[in-house]
């Protein structure tokens, strides 16, 4: 190898701040992301071919990304960055002597394989929607809060006219908003937060006012398109044939129990819904890297514990783009000084550590306030499906546990077969955690995704070009 | 006001393609998932189990609850396989396999 090498998975606001950071430091990166434009999902753009003229619309800090967009087009035109898109990572592989190769497969039929070399890895793989389930969750026209947004920002298309947001976290605000934008009646914004636990953190609140600014901007937009707001309250279930035609919410009680005299139903065809949000880790525990719960261990330079092997952003737990790019900004310096053979000097992103510290202080609080309700797996009905791919219902997780014995997760998937279908339990851990009563563990996928066997049976083929 | 008009999009010639037989426009660039919804269709599939309607749930490329069949081939996530003129979409019972 020539020069040091970086591989960078992911495009999102992490990888792309480490990757120009990297690459601004003498280091030949290359940009593995599996959408056709970077921005991950936070900066998702609409296909080109649809024309927007004012994609930031439908956006946040713009300006960001029109600084990460336009680095990464001059990196590319220098061939400082090799930016592949479409590219789907299903695995790392360490190599004793020669770094790390990196497979995908390519394109959208995802059958082609790929394979690059690079010394180091930075795995900036993002997070997805974390959804609890509960009566009615499968029918068409109920979404995540995030596939909501994403459909709008990428394809500029609304799921129906009459929305209700729902479940509890801080992204329920920019979906009811953006939504409401896009030209949707948002009949309720539903969160089952308690307000009061707010102003018990009002310090970790009055340390970032721009926090409070962004919250009281989303007020005022609520307000404008005439959005209730119903906070300690919750969709109890989703109802309609074919598809959603209506849900029913209520109140909660001080415990975190549906007060049942406040049932009420709320017509609407979509319900954008979301618990809060989960790390992709899956290339991390395949490559051995110490996984804390949900998240990627990382060191102050944002190192895993796997020498050559770096992460950054939601992988490393969930905190939004403003973290991910602190992270990735310290993640591509300390890649170039230490390719280069050297100890880096962290004095050179100590207003990036002090925006790290402060954004994961603020995400902690977040975390604690937006949790899910108590005692939301009461609401789980013996006929719900739990896991949607293998249609296993909550009864029958019930019986595994109650009946055979099952005592955690993994017993529970074996009996049951939840978590074992296509989404290899990303969707259904937490609710099957949940109404089975057991701990949610982290999934062990030794795939990121689906491989077809036939790239399996040639791999390594290709071992020297 | 709609999604297209807020951002000011200027979109390429729509194209045809089918759903099912039947044509159908789609707009250059969107996914089998965004001109499905386009056309206010929100199920494409049945399950295996069941046969209970689904179609996008995640949006991202997760949860494979999107499954469709495009050219004959089935078990394509809808909401990550982008439209071509001429493209063959057809809702998918179950596996995909039987027919």
């Amino acid at each position: 190898m020539t020069e040091p090498s970086l591989a960078v998975i992911g495009a999102g606001p992490a990888g792309l701040a480490a990757a120009l950071a990297a690459a601004a430091r003498g280091i030949r990166v290359t940009l593995i992301d599996s959408a056709a434009e970077a921005g991950g999902q936070f900066y998702r753009q609409p296909a080109p071919g649809l024309g927007a003229r004012r994609p930031q619309a439908l956006h946040h800090q713009w300006r960001t990304w029109e600084r990460l967009r336009d680095g990464l087009r001059a990196h590319v035109q220098a061939g400082t960055v090799r930016h592949m898109t479409d590219h789907h990572v299903w695995f790392v592989e360490r190599r004793d002597t020669a770094g790390f190769a990196v497979h995908a497969l390519v394109g959208p039929e995802q059958e082609q394989p790929a394979e690059v070399r690079a010394a180091a890895v930075l795995l900036a793989t993002g997070g997805y929607e974390k959804v609890l389930p509960f009566p009615g969750w499968t029918l068409p026209g109920v979404v995540t809060a995030g596939g909501a947004q994403a459909m709008l920002k990428g394809g500029l298309v609304l799921p129906g006219r009459t929305a209700v947001v729902a479940g509890t976290g801080p992204l329920l605000l920019p979906v009811a908003t953006g939504l409401a934008a896009a030209g949707a009646t948002v009949a309720a914004l539903v969160d089952s937060a308690d307000p009061k636990s707010f102003v018990r953190r009002s310090r970790t609140l009055a340390g970032r006012p721009g926090k409070v600014a962004e919250g009281a901007q989303y007020a005022g937009q609520l307000l404008r398109h005439r959005v209730r707001t119903l906070l300690h309250h919750t969709v109890v279930a989703a109802h309609g044939a074919e598809r959603l035609e209506a849900v029913t919410i209520a109140a909660l009680d001080r415990d975190g129990r549906v007060r049942q005299d406040t049932r009420r139903r709320l017509g609407c065809d979509t319900l954008a819904v979301s618990h809060g949000m989960l790390p992709h880790t899956d290339l991390a525990d395949a490559l051995g890297c110490r996984v804390d719960g949900t998240d990627v261990y990382v060191d102050d330079e944002q190192r895993t514990d796997v020498p050559g092997v770096w992460a950054a952003g939601e992988t490393t737990g969930i905190g939004g783009s403003a973290l991910s790019l602190a992270e990735g900004h310290i993640a591509g310096r300390s890649v170039a000084a230490r390719l280069a053979g050297r100890a880096p000097d962290p004095g050179e992103w100590a207003a990036a550590a002090r925006t790290r510290a402060g954004l994961r202080a603020f995400f902690a609080a977040v975390d604690s306030v937006y949790v899910p309700p108590a005692h939301w797996a009461e609401q789980v009905t013996d006929g719900t499906v739990v896991c949607r791919c293998e249609e296993v219902s909550a009864g029958a997780v019930r019986e595994a546990v109650r009946e055979l014995g099952a005592g955690d997760l993994r017993t529970v998937k074996l009996l049951t077969r939840a978590g074992m279908g296509w989404c290899q339990g990303r969707v259904c851990g937490p609710g099957v955690a949940g109404v089975a009563g057991c701990a949610e563990t982290a999934g062990r996928r030794p795939f990121a995704r689906p491989v077809p066997l036939g790239v399996l049976a040639r791999a390594g083929e290709t071992e020297e070009q | 006001m709609n999604p297209l008009e807020l951002v000011g999009a200027e979109p390429g010639p729509p194209f045809t393609v089918t759903l099912d037989g039947r044509e159908m426009e789609a707009l250059p660039g969107q996914t089998v998932a965004a001109a499905l919804w386009t056309a206010g269709i929100t199920s494409w599939r049945t399950t295996r189990g069941e046969g209970r309607p689904r179609g996008i749930f995640c949006g991202i490329g997760v949860c494979f609850d999107c499954l469709v069949t495009v050219n004959d081939r089935p078990n394509q996530r809808a909401c990550l396989m982008p439209l071509r003129p001429g493209d063959a979409i057809r809702t998918q019972e179950g596996t995909g396999h039987d027919d």
